[in-house]
């Protein structure tokens, strides 16, 4: 079995799903179980005291779906670690998205606060899985630090981009001794086997079935794109050339 | 009812807020109707275990932060 392996536990699915931005908890659910994902990622925030609503929790099988807190609001290392000890409190398992985003309009990663939250983190027990610009040595550097993934994004979060960073995702996946997930900017199937075929483990989406008409649809049509380009990494892509190789005989033709 | 003796200030994810004097955690949920599964309370900056809720007793002048799942990606 092609299995996903992340801190030894194995996974069949090599898409997660971001729970956020649905227009409703159904729609959340029709995506999360169209795409077949068994990670999720949820997000810590204030509850409104004066309007409290249900919980997201009572819509997700937590049987089915590893829960996946980011850390997301978290301007840098202090508050990354304070989020993830409160979701850890929450009762769950001790994973976590590490995410540091001080810049608002591009909501691109802080890697010094990123590498600082994860050193702590890794320490602290947690199982981390940063995200981060798609810089090969800032990679390197957290694995170094024992984290359990690196997550490299494909293009800033929302913007539905594909795979604007596929030189230097190469070059990371090219030395990672763990899994790498593409996360952010993936905003079409064909993006996430593009990121397959390059040899990524898994991806993670999140915008791209929110605002779809049909976000149990679009979580089918990822899914298959996520296998498709897994099964064309396994089997071994072709190169690209500048000539153009007949796939016909050169021989035989009428006119010799 | 201008004594107040009977009540404490807390601030809760930023707001003052009033609530009775000698309350719990397990008391105050209570009254803003939560549910303590689905919530993580900080105490003055210190999380506090879901199971000691009902024991620990809050004092005037608290900064609490009430938090829970949301979805995000």
């Amino acid at each position: 079995m092609d299995n996903l392996i992340i801190a030894n536990r194995t996974f069949r699915s090599r898409l997660m799903v971001g729970t956020g931005k649905f227009a409703s908890n159904a729609a959340m659910v029709a995506a999360m179980e169209g795409s077949g994902c068994e990670i999720v990622t949820v997000a810590l925030r204030r509850v409104d005291i004066d309007n409290p609503h249900d919980s997201i929790l009572a819509h997700i099988d937590r049987e089915k779906y590893l829960l996946l807190p980011n850390t997301s609001g978290a301007r840098d290392a202090e508050e990354a670690v304070r989020l993830a000890r409160l979701a850890r409190a929450a009762g769950c398992e001790p994973w976590v998205k590490l995410e540091v985003t001080p810049d608002p309009f591009y909501l691109l990663p802080d890697p010094i606060e990123t590498l600082k939250a994860a050193e702590i983190l890794v320490k602290d027990g947690f199982v981390v899985l940063p995200y981060i610009n798609a810089d090969p040595v800032l990679a390197k550097r957290l694995q170094e630090a024992g984290t359990a993934t690196v997550m490299p994004l494909g293009a800033p979060i929302g913007t539905n981009k594909g795979v604007r960073t596929r030189d230097s995702i190469a070059i990371i996946i090219e030395q990672a001794i763990v899994p790498v997930v593409v996360d952010a900017g993936l905003g079409a199937p064909s993006h996430a086997a593009e990121a397959m075929e390059m040899g990524a483990d898994a991806v993670l989406v999140n915008t791209a079935l929110a605002v779809a008409r049909d976000p149990g649809l679009m979580g089918q049509a990822f899914r298959k794109g996520v296998e498709a380009g897994r099964e064309a990494w396994l089997a071994g892509l072709g190169k690209q050339q500048d000539r153009a190789a007949a796939s016909s005989p050169l021989t035989g033709f009428l006119h010799n | 009812m201008t004594e107040g003796n009977n009540n404490m200030q807390l601030t809760i994810n930023g707001k003052p807020t009033e609530t009775t004097a000698g309350s719990t955690i397990q008391n105050l949920l209570d009254q803003l109707r939560l549910d303590c599964r689905q919530v993580v309370v900080e105490r003055n900056r210190d999380i506090v275990p879901r199971q000691r809720f009902g024991e620990e007793v809050l004092a005037d002048g608290d900064t609490l932060e009430i938090v829970h799942f949301v979805g995000g990606g």
